[in-house]
């Protein structure tokens, strides 16, 4: 390195590299051993929770337990109003859930104007709903949906109080409300993976924007929706806080035939065994069947979505 | 006639020397008399945004013909051929100035039924871009738009759409296979297919064989020659031998002007500009 002094920038630019020197990788080992313990941890913590739930619950689990109705203060009997309730409860959550999220999204991606305050203001609630506390979102329901939209109701059709109290329909629709920014952010995904040529081959096929969006863009996003659908359904059969004060029922001896029933929901049972019971030992095998069963409709529900959307994958692929 | 007739100031020259436009949906194609011009535009200009992207274009195109515009990459050939169905509708800040017209329908205007501008006027763009559907369907798909439901009908239309496209043969056993399964030139004689079953009267050509191999792109080109005619087709390509093997007449763009438009022979013999020879000898581009 000799006579380099006055020159120094060339000659510290073609001076070779360094070789690097060998020496264990400590932050290297330790990384990948912390993020394999932390992979191995919630692995660990879903088969603690499913092995307790089905091996103290397993034995609960008969026909009697699915079909019957709960008797002697829930220390007996059966859970079959809970799960009809669930069932209902999440069928009329997607119905009321999925033409407005879809409806939303498709909006948000083709119809506004990007750059306008409103649509930016639409996209900061969407963003915000999806932070709001879910016991919030059962506060709303009941001054909104209860108080508000069905004592007007009742008023003046001239009712007793029919619709201005908790009941199905109010639990459904506040669920699909906490549910909504999931559907429009998942939908609004989806729609953004049609190519764009897709979109360009129909409108210059003398197809309308409204076809195109019936017949093209929202067919492909139906995987990308069913998605959407499939977090909803597992988030909705589990959350008991927006239903407690809109329409889960503590017991009900009948099943719910019309919308302003009110109607008894496995997550919110879970609670009422798990807290109201006046007989904590007797009641305890009954909570355990309950979660099983909650767990396990949850997971049928989801499997279904989900095959679904491996069948119309396919389809859009070419393949079946 | 009387003197007074032939001195007096003659009338403003009409835009277009085709009928006026009737919206009629679903009309068959007339093959038009001769000569008639097609597409015609006079200072057309169109910005995105700020970015002057045609500066002033005039040119009119006969009815039957084929037509290539050639130029360098970002010249406005592709920007120029997708004005004549408003594609460029679908790209946020765009405007224009000026005229410009398909078989009368003045096509710049706002008031224009963009959706029966885009029937009459087919596209097929640079890259195959069949729906995920059957092969059927995708023939089907803009006849199911205007309303058809009847089946027999629609099938009728789609083995004759498939048929002028050179693609019955191949896929008459297998219409209720997805499209995806096709090789990329058969993916691209299906949206031809596709085009020509809602009887468009213009066929508008975004580089339609740049994505496939010399033998498909041999039979893309064969089938514009047998869809010359009955059909008015622009090219956009950047392909020069192959706009000398199709088309009738040549367009030379650059950077957003037309620089030369003739007879292709007289474009790729004895050019009138300076900057026309230099591109097709290569020289730029």
């Amino acid at each position: 390195m000799s006579g380099t002094t006055l020159d120094p920038v060339p000659d510290a630019a073609s001076a070779p590299l360094p070789v690097r020197e060998r020496r264990p990788d400590v932050a290297g080992f330790s990384f990948t051993a912390l993020s394999g313990f932390a992979a191995l941890l919630i692995v660990l913590m879903v088969a603690v929770i499913l092995g307790e739930v089905v091996w103290n619950g397993w034995s609960t689990v008969t026909w009697e337990f699915l079909a019957g109705v709960p008797r002697e203060g829930m220390t007996k009997g059966g859970i079959f109003p809970a799960i009809y309730g669930t069932l209902l409860l999440v069928v009329l959550m997607v119905i009321a859930l999925i033409p407005f999220g879809v409806g939303a999204a498709v909006w948000l991606h083709l119809y506004a104007a990007q750059d306008s305050w409103f649509t930016k203001t639409v996209r900061f609630a969407v963003h915000n709903l999806a932070g709001v506390p879910s016991i919030v979102y059962g506060l709303f329901g009941l001054g909104f949906f209860i108080q508000f939209l069905g004592h007007n109701v009742d008023r003046v059709l001239g009712l007793d109080v029919v619709w201005g109290q908790p009941a199905l329909m109010w639990a459904a629709l506040t669920l699909a409300l906490l549910n909504l920014p999931v559907v429009i952010v998942t939908t609004e995904e989806a729609l953004r993976t049609v190519p764009r040529d897709q979109r360009e081959a129909s409108l210059a096929l003398g197809a309308t924007r409204w076809q195109t969006v019936r017949h093209v863009l929202v067919p492909q996003a139906l995987p990308g929706i069913l998605t959407g659908a499939i977090l909803a359904v597992a988030r909705g059969a589990g959350e008991v806080a927006p239903i407690l004060f809109t329409g889960a029922a503590y017991f009900l001896p009948f099943l719910p035939k019309l919308p302003t029933d009110q109607f008894m929901e496995l997550g919110y049972h879970v609670f009422v065994l798990a807290t109201q019971s006046p007989d904590i030992d007797a009641t305890r095998p009954l909570l355990y069947g309950t979660v099983l069963v909650l767990l396990a409709l949850t997971f049928l529900l989801n499997l279904t979505a989900i095959l679904l959307r491996a069948r119309l994958r396919a389809r859009l692929l070419g393949r079946g | 006639m009387t003197p007074e007739m032939i001195v007096s100031t003659p009338e403003p020259k009409p835009l277009l020397t085709a009928k006026p436009y009737v919206p009629e949906r679903a009309a068959p194609a007339v093959p038009p008399a001769p000569a008639e011009v097609r597409l015609a535009a006079r200072d057309f200009h169109l910005y995105y945004g700020l970015h002057h992207a045609l500066k002033g274009v005039s040119l009119e195109i006969p009815s039957g013909s084929v037509t290539a515009i050639i130029g360098p990459s970002g010249c406005g050939k592709s920007t120029l051929l997708r004005s004549f169905n408003r594609m460029n509708d679908l790209i946020p800040g765009v405007r224009t100035l000026g005229h410009l017209a398909v078989s009368g329908i003045d096509v710049a205007a706002r008031s224009t039924d963009v959706v029966e501008l885009r029937r009459r006027v087919g596209m097929v763009f640079q890259r195959p871009n069949p729906f995920p559907k059957s092969i059927f369907e995708n023939v089907a798909f803009g006849l199911r738009m205007i309303g058809i439901q009847d089946r027999e009908h629609l099938a009728a239309r789609v083995e004759s759409g498939l048929q002028r496209a050179a693609l019955w043969d191949e896929v008459k056993d297998r219409l209720d296979r997805s499209a995806l399964q096709l090789s990329g030139g058969q993916q691209q004689r299906l949206c031809i297919a596709r085009c020509l079953a809602v009887e468009p009267e213009v066929i508008l050509m975004d580089e339609p064989a740049s994505a496939l191999d010399p033998t498909a792109t041999a039979r893309i080109e064969e089938l514009v020659l047998e869809l010359k005619g009955r059909y008015t087709i622009v090219v956009v390509t950047h392909n020069m031998q192959q706009a000398a093997r199709i088309s009738d007449h040549t367009a030379f763009m650059l950077q957003g002007e037309l620089i030369e438009h003739d007879d292709t022979r007289k474009v790729f013999t004895s050019p009138r500009h300076k900057l026309t020879e230099e591109y097709i000898t290569g020289r730029f581009g």
